[in-house]
């Protein structure tokens, strides 16, 4: 689908000030600029929400990477996103312990009630739905994140009150994080 | 008196973790005083003499992974700290970064003027946001109180720095060389080994990767010394480690234990048995990648050796109980799944071996495999065995599929008949 290196339609983007002033904080930890790219990728990401060929050649373009490296280890982390994502991504579960604890009738949950499944956005653009590989939380299964809160012992109710919150602010009982 | 439990002494549910001045009184930071007194080869040589094995699966001697390090020649030489736990059923690393950060930044320098590094990273999985934001702050208040920057602990010409590193994904980061090609800004694929790390890592430069728990051992051992050290172990073992029991067990956790416990104190002790109406069918000793285990191997010591003997590996030493209402064929199916997910498709046997299992294994749950199968099955856990690959990925993604073969195979054929009868 994406073949940015060859596109002549598609030119990179001024990244903000704020963008830049990450990324060079960044820069400092590491000899050597290629290794800033999946922390600039990362940090384009927060503001924009997902990574976008433009953001991509953008980054290519300040850090002096070639673009098709870069766009090579975009598409090998998981959580890059190259396509839009709605504001919130949850991110399920599903490995061995989750699964044994009912993950795959969560899901089944999620889709019904926000009619998304793996990997679709809602039509409001609020949430996207994702499975993610184990979470490192094995004692309280199942477990979700959403954006950068984890949530466990999930239950259906659980991960409506999490939805809920996220939607329209309604708080979230304390034992659920 | 000095704790016999050096890893978690710090640690109290729902307490925020030790800031710096909290985490000194208690005693921390007493090994970078210790050791910036000592030759830092003499380090190496206590640390190696403990007997500390490496906590990230593998179990090698960590001072002994130290000594391979080359004499400084005047360029940098790092340590990487591998926090990208990602094995499934594991999550002990979390425990500590969360809880007690300053003990992984005291490790981590005191290791640092052993191996005669000016240069710390820590790899951190990115979905671990709590120990990101913790250990950000624990590092700026290192630098603030002069455990890091120029002159470290007052010993001049220690200098170090100590950078934090958020991954995004990906499990096969957690293979010491595709950390170190991540850490680079490289696609994380695996390096060809040799070279080792500890001569040609990070940048080219000699680097030790070591695990979160391996490091926070250092600090004990070097203030309370070998003897001590030894000591805290059960009978002939050294030392103590996070074990912990995910699963339908009464209270799933993980706990600082003496090594060598059995796997039955580990279950009964610490996670309170079985939940009601549940029985222990199998259980994985140390990890996804580790082969089944079954309850007639309970009072085995939680010994690497023993382990092994029996057909398994001890790995992280978080054990994962199968319970006989969960479907194990299922549960195979799942850790198949998982592995062919992450794979990062660099060699053949596994780029295409383990989505062909994920096949097999998904057309038997819907009763649509046949005796062949089993037999294809077989063959592919050799196919993917050790030497056949790159890294230890596929090696270790069959070994639930080899020994869930041996233990299961009445499922494996009840699967071909009738497809899942759990529900």
């Amino acid at each position: 689908m994406n073949n940015i290196i060859a596109s002549t339609v598609v030119k990179a983007r001024e990244l903000t000030a704020e963008e830049i002033k990450e990324i060079e904080h960044e820069k400092t930890h590491y000899p050597y600029t290629q290794a800033v790219g999946l922390e600039a990728l990362k940090i384009v990401q927060k503001y924009q929400g997902w990574v976008s060929d433009e953001s991509l050649l953008a980054v290519a373009k300040y850090l002096e990477i070639a673009p098709d490296e870069l766009e090579g280890v975009a598409t090998f982390f998981n959580m890059i996103f190259r396509r839009p994502v709605g504001k919130h991504v949850i991110l399920l579960c599903d490995s061995v312990a989750c699964w044994m604890l009912g993950c795959d009738s969560l899901q089944g949950h999620i889709t019904k009630n926000l009619g998304i499944e793996y990997g679709e956005t809602t039509k409001d653009d609020m949430f996207t739905l994702l499975p993610v590989p184990c979470l490192g939380a094995c004692d309280k299964s199942p477990v979700m994140m959403i954006g950068r809160e984890t949530y466990t012992h999930l239950t259906a109710e659980k991960i409506d009150q999490a939805i809920a919150h996220y939607r329209d602010g309604t708080p979230v009982d304390q034992d659920l994080e | 008196m000095a704790t016999d439990k050096p890893l978690t002494k710090n640690i109290e549910e729902g307490r925020a973790p030790f800031n710096f001045k909290k985490y000194t009184a208690a005693g921390g930071y007493e090994s970078v005083h210790k050791v910036v007194k000592m030759e830092p080869t003499d380090a190496v040589e206590l640390v190696k003499n403990a007997g500390l094995g490496g906590r990230g699966g593998a179990g090698f001697n960590t001072g002994l992974k130290w000594s391979f390090v080359p004499p400084p020649d005047g360029g940098p030489r790092y340590l990487v700290i591998n926090a990208d736990e990602m094995e499934p059923g594991t999550f002990k690393d979390r425990l500590l970064i969360e809880n007690d950060p300053h003990l992984l930044i005291e490790g981590m320098i005191t290791t640092c003027f052993a191996l005669q590094s000016n240069c710390g990273y820590i790899f951190l999985r990115g979905e671990y946001t709590d120990c990101e934001e913790r250990l950000l702050k624990a590092i700026k208040e290192a630098y603030d109180n002069g455990m890091l920057g120029k002159n470290v602990a007052g010993k001049k010409g220690f200098d170090l720095d100590i950078y934090l590193h958020t991954s995004a994904g990906r499990y096969i980061c957690g293979e010491e060389t595709a950390l170190l090609n991540a850490l680079e800004g490289k696609r994380a694929n695996p390096r060809a080994k040799p070279p080792f790390p500890q001569v040609s890592g990070l940048w080219g430069r000699p680097t030790v990767v070591n695990n979160v728990e391996t490091i926070c051992n250092i600090p004990g051992i070097v203030t309370h010394g070998v003897e001590w050290y030894q000591a805290l172990g059960k009978g002939d073992y050294v030392g103590t480690r996070i074990s912990g029991v995910s699963g339908r067990v009464n209270k799933p956790g993980c706990w600082e234990v003496p090594v060598g416990i059995t796997f039955r104190e580990l279950l009964e002790d610490y996670a309170g048995g079985m939940q009601d109406g549940y029985e222990l069918k199998a259980f994985l000793p140390g990890g996804g990648s580790t082969d089944f285990l079954i309850p007639e191997h309970l009072d085995l010591p939680m010994d690497p050796g023993l382990v092994q003997k029996a057909g398994s590996r001890l790995g992280t030493s978080l054990i994962m109980v199968l319970d006989d209402k969960t479907c194990p064929v299922g549960c195979i199916r799942n850790l198949i799944k998982f592995f062919a997910h992450e794979s990062c498709g660099w060699c053949t046997p596994c780029r295409d071996g383990l989505p062909w299992v994920e096949h097999i294994l998904n057309n038997m749950e819907e009763g649509k495999g046949s005796l062949k199968d089993i037999e294809i099955l077989d063959e592919m856990t050799r196919y993917m065995g050790p030497g056949n690959t790159f890294c230890a990925l596929a090696p270790g993604a069959v070994e639930p599929l080899q020994s869930g073969l041996k233990y299961f195979m009445g499922e494996f054929e009840a699967h071909i008949n009738h497809g899942c009868s759990y529900n």
